[in-house]
Formats: structure tokens, C-alpha cells, sequence
């Protein structure tokens, strides 16, 4: 549940310090490439359909559907071993990439395929949030 | 380009060996390999060792515990893939006039190193989601429910068909038939996937001789068996939508193995396949084309992947039944492959073998569908 899963901070790279400084104020960033028109997940410098550089930052809805899912049930890693059972799923945003993230803020039984969500962040208290997902 | 035969086959059995090292199980494959191809130690031209938490060198280490040094060894590390990206490097060799006489070896010893399941890599992006290997599959499980109404119930026949099997290999990890129900009444690990379904982790060690057809003509004793073909492929970028049901990466692998080595689909007789999870089995024979998109589970509980059915699948028991040692596992499929074209398979002999193909898969990274994909057919 909401507040049991750990909140570590992320390892951030220079390519990814703008994508960490928005969760901390509550926005999702996609990256979409201004040459073939891309939206790109995960944020990268060089466009993987194009292969061009010229890369820009736009901010998502943070609205979007459960792609799939599962309940973890066992985790050997500190932190979310103690946190099961909680959701990992797909979240396929409105923009249209798919989403590695956890659903949070409902019963883990209650979670289905489709089912709509919105973003949520969980400060890590060192200026980045981890975006997670609870039903809308 | 010259043809490329295995001569001679060797494994370990394969489970928890806390008692010995990686390079002690790695010897002990390689000097069975050797003596079953009928070559001496000295040979052996070249050599490729697969494994993946075994640190550096460990082929030196193994194949110097075998009696073998000073030739060119290659260490080789490609995720669950490194043994036969061993033996597709170490084909290519032969293949290439560069040698006669070669070894592939795949080794690792996990015991005491992991105790769950492995997780990714922590600079990725998603990382910190709590994403553990069994979770990937079972989202993918999930996917293959609502798309194509398949069970939890047919994913527990996939695990129970290869325990059973298992139990048949002298050499397998599980030596105990299990029944759908007791796959079911395992504990939960990520839903729907219960531990029963999921590999475990093992110790062990495989090893090939390749030979030119000058050399098989010349030692071969009736017993080489022909690498028709041994195919690499890695995954393609992913712009942002992760496929779930169907493996491009495998397809493409298999696809370009068909058209190597002249032999379709429905010409092959039995697969070994990176069966991992219960769900990847059906993964991977849906994207190699033996099975129809979507049907594999039901049809394994009509028994059509059984030993005795149209076309047995994991018949040594694959990941589930037989063990994972990482590196070690896409060489003991091709072992399995050989020995059951050999007629030497035991209470698990398939009748009539002509043509099998062996299918390993591993490894996910950030922004990639797969790290790494090989597929060999071997034929009589």
C-alpha cells in the first residue's frame, strides 16, 4: 500500500537531472524528438527512431491506464522485502509510452488491466520524486 | 564456409554443489566433453567460456583445472546467453577456417552468492520500482491472460510437464514429478507465477567439442552430430512501448536459424527453450514459430509438448526442472539437443529424433527488448 514501498533516491546522470528535478515539483517529463517527432521513453540524449540528437523535454499529463501488472508477493532487497505485497505495472500513458512504475493508494487485489491512473510522487527528500501511479 | 559439427558433449549435474568451485565444475565438464569426442587435451585450438557472475578469466581458471593453457581463451559474458554465445563464437571460428578443433564451455556457480531473484540494474530509470525478474515475467503473464484467455492453470501444466521430465534426467536439479496442484499450492513469488514456475538457482557447467567435417571425418566415429545452424541476435531499441506478448528478439533469431540451415519450422522435432518462467516457455515457442500465437499453454495441457507428444518441449526438464546455472545453461541445452540425436537420452529418449533446436534468451536492459538470443538447430 501507499506509504509502505521505500523511496530511495535515484542514481541521476547529467542527461537525466531535468527529468528528477520535475518529479520533485510534481511533473512528468517526456523527452520528444523535434526531428521525426518521437515521444520517447526512457529520456535519453540521441532519439532511438531516428538516431538525431536534437531531443527536448515536454511535460506529460500524468494521466494513463494500467498496461499490466503484478502483485509481489517476495523480494530479497531491503526495503521492499518488507513491503510486499505491493503492485509493479505497465502504466501506458496518454502520450503513449509505456511506464515501468507501482500502483499505490488502493487494495494490490483491486488493481486490473485498463484501469485509469494518474501520477503521483513520492518525495525522496534529496530534490527528486519517484513517480508512481494511483487510480484516478 | 565449412561445416560445423559437435563431436563430443559434457555436463555436470546440475544443483547445489556448495562443496566445489566454478572451476572445478567447469574441468570436470570439459574433460567429459573430451573424452567423449575421443580428442586429446592437446587438440583443442581455441576455447569460449561463457558465465556471468563468475568474475574475470574463469575460463583460464576452468579449462587450467581441465589441463588446458596457452591457447586463445575468450571469456564471454551475454547475460543467460553466454554459453551459446560461446558456442556461436566458437562455431563462427570453424566456420571461418580459422580452427578444426574447438571447445565451448559454460559454467556458474551460484550457490551462496543469491539467495532470491536477480533485479536491474540500479542506474536504469525505472529502477527502484521494487522490479524483480519473476515480476517481468509475470506482467508478461498477465498480458498473455487478457490478450488470449490463457489460465493460471495451463501455466502451472508448463511447469509440471518439465518437472516431470526432470525427474527422468539423471542430471537435473529436481528429481521429483510435480502435479498442477502442487505447482499451484506453491507459494505466491509475483501473481500469477508461483515458485514452482520459476528457475531456480544452480551450479553447474556444460561443455561442446566443435570439429570441421575434415576433422569429424576423421575422428567423427558415427557419433558427430551437425550444428546446421548458430544464430546471435540482440535486442532492438525500444522507443517507449514494451512488447509483451511476442518476442521479436527470439523470432528474429529463429527466423534467420531456418533460413541457415534450409530446415522450417515444422521440420523441427523437439526444442529445448529458455523456459526461465512457466509464461516464458510459451514465449519463446510462440515467437520461434512451433506453436500457433497464443495456443502453446492450452496445447500443453493436451500433452502436445510432451515427451510423447507432436513436439516435446524441454524434455530434459529445461530451466525448471533441470536448473539454471546461468552460463552453463544454453550449453547443456545444445548437450541435451546432441544427446537425444544420439539416441542417448535415457527414460527421456524422444524416438526417431532427426532434428532438434536449442533457444536461450537473456537478460533485460533499460531502453533494449532483450540483451542477447541464440538459436542452434542440430541435425543427425
Amino acid at each position: 500500500m501507499s506509504g509502505a514501498l521505500p523511496v530511495p533516491a535515484p542514481a541521476v546522470f547529467p542527461e537525466t537531472a531535468p527529468f528528477w528535478e520535475a518529479t520533485a515539483r510534481g511533473k512528468l517529463l517526456l523527452s520528444r524528438c523535434e526531428d521525426c517527432g518521437a515521444v520517447i521513453w526512457y529520456p535519453r540524449p540521441l532519439c532511438p527512431a531516428c538516431g538525431r540528437p536534437r531531443v527536448s523535454w515536454v511535460e506529460a499529463s500524468g494521466r494513463g491506464s494500467v498496461y499490466s501488472f503484478t502483485v509481489v508477493h517476495r523480494n530479497a532487497v531491503d526495503g521492499y522485502r518488507e513491503a510486499v505485497p505491493y503492485v509493479v505495472a505497465y502504466v501506458e500513458l496518454e502520450e503513449g509510452p509505456r511506464v515501468l512504475t507501482n500502483i499505490v493508494g488502493c487494495d494490490p487485489e483491486a488493481v486490473t488491466i485498463g484501469m485509469p491512473v494518474s501520477a503521483t510522487f513520492d518525495d525522496t527528500g534529496h530534490g527528486s520524486a519517484l513517480f508512481r501511479f494511483r487510480p484516478a | 564456409m565449412d561445416d560445423v559439427y559437435v563431436l563430443g558433449a559434457g555436463m555436470t549435474p546440475f544443483g547445489k554443489h556448495p562443496d566445489r568451485t566454478a572451476a572445478d565444475l567447469g574441468a570436470a565438464a570439459v574433460l567429459e566433453a573430451l573424452d567423449d569426442a575421443g580428442v586429446a587435451l592437446a587438440d583443442i585450438e581455441a576455447a569460449w567460456v561463457g558465465s556471468v557472475f563468475q568474475g574475470m578469466a574463469m575460463g583460464q581458471r576452468a579449462l587450467g583445472d581441465g589441463g588446458i593453457s596457452g591457447i586463445p581463451i575468450t571469456n564471454v559474458e551475454n547475460a543467460c546467453s553466454s554459453g551459446s554465445t560461446a558456442i556461436w563464437d566458437a562455431a563462427m571460428s570453424i566456420r571461418a577456417g580459422v580452427y578444426e578443433v574447438v571447445i565451448a564451455l559454460g559454467v556458474e556457480h551460484l550457490t551462496g552468492q543469491f539467495r532470491g531473484a536477480f533485479t536491474p540494474d540500479e542506474s536504469d530509470i525505472e529502477a527502484q520500482r521494487g522490479l524483480t525478474m519473476p515480476s517481468v515475467y509475470a506482467m508478461r503473464a498477465q498480458r498473455h491472460f487478457a490478450e488470449f484467455g490463457t489460465t493460471t492453470e495451463q501455466l502451472a501444466a508448463i511447469a509440471s510437464k518439465n518437472k516431470r521430465n526432470a525427474a527422468l534426467n539423471p542430471l537435473a536439479q529436481f528429481k521429483k514429478p510435480v502435479t498442477v496442484e502442487e505447482v499451484l499450492a506453491s507459494r505466491m513469488i509475483a501473481d500469477p507465477l508461483h515458485l514452482q514456475e520459476c528457475a531456480p538457482v544452480s551450479d553447474g557447467a556444460s561443455a561442446v567439442v566443435l570439429v570441421s567435417k575434415a576433422k569429424r571425418d576423421q575422428l567423427g566415429r558415427g557419433r558427430a552430430i551437425r550444428l546446421a545452424a548458430s544464430v546471435l541476435k540482440s535486442g532492438r531499441k525500444e522507443v517507449g512501448l514494451p512488447e509483451m506478448t511476442f518476442e521479436d528478439l527470439t523470432h528474429r533469431a529463429a527466423e534467420e536459424a531456418y533460413a541457415v540451415s534450409g530446415i522450417g519450422p515444422e521440420e523441427i522435432r523437439f526444442a529445448e527453450v529458455h523456459d526461465c518462467f512457466s509464461i516464458a516457455e510459451a514465449l519463446r515457442v510462440e515467437g520461434l514459430g512451433l506453436f500457433p500465437r497464443g495456443e502453446y499453454p492450452a496445447r500443453v495441457v493436451k500433452g502436445e509438448a510432451d515427451l510423447d507428444g507432436r513436439l516435446p518441449v524441454n524434455g530434459s526438464g529445461g530451466l525448471l526442472g533441470k536448473g539454471h546455472p546461468l552460463g552453463a545453461t544454453g550449453v547443456a541445452q545444445v548437450v541435451e539437443v546432441v544427446r537425444q540425436l544420439r539416441g542417448e537420452a535415457g527414460d527421456r529418449q524422444i524416438p526417431g529424433a532427426k532434428v532438434g533446436l536449442a533457444h536461450c534468451r537473456g537478460g533485460k536492459a533499460q531502453g533494449v527488448e532483450g540483451t542477447a538470443c541464440t538459436v542452434n538447430i542440430l541435425t543427425v
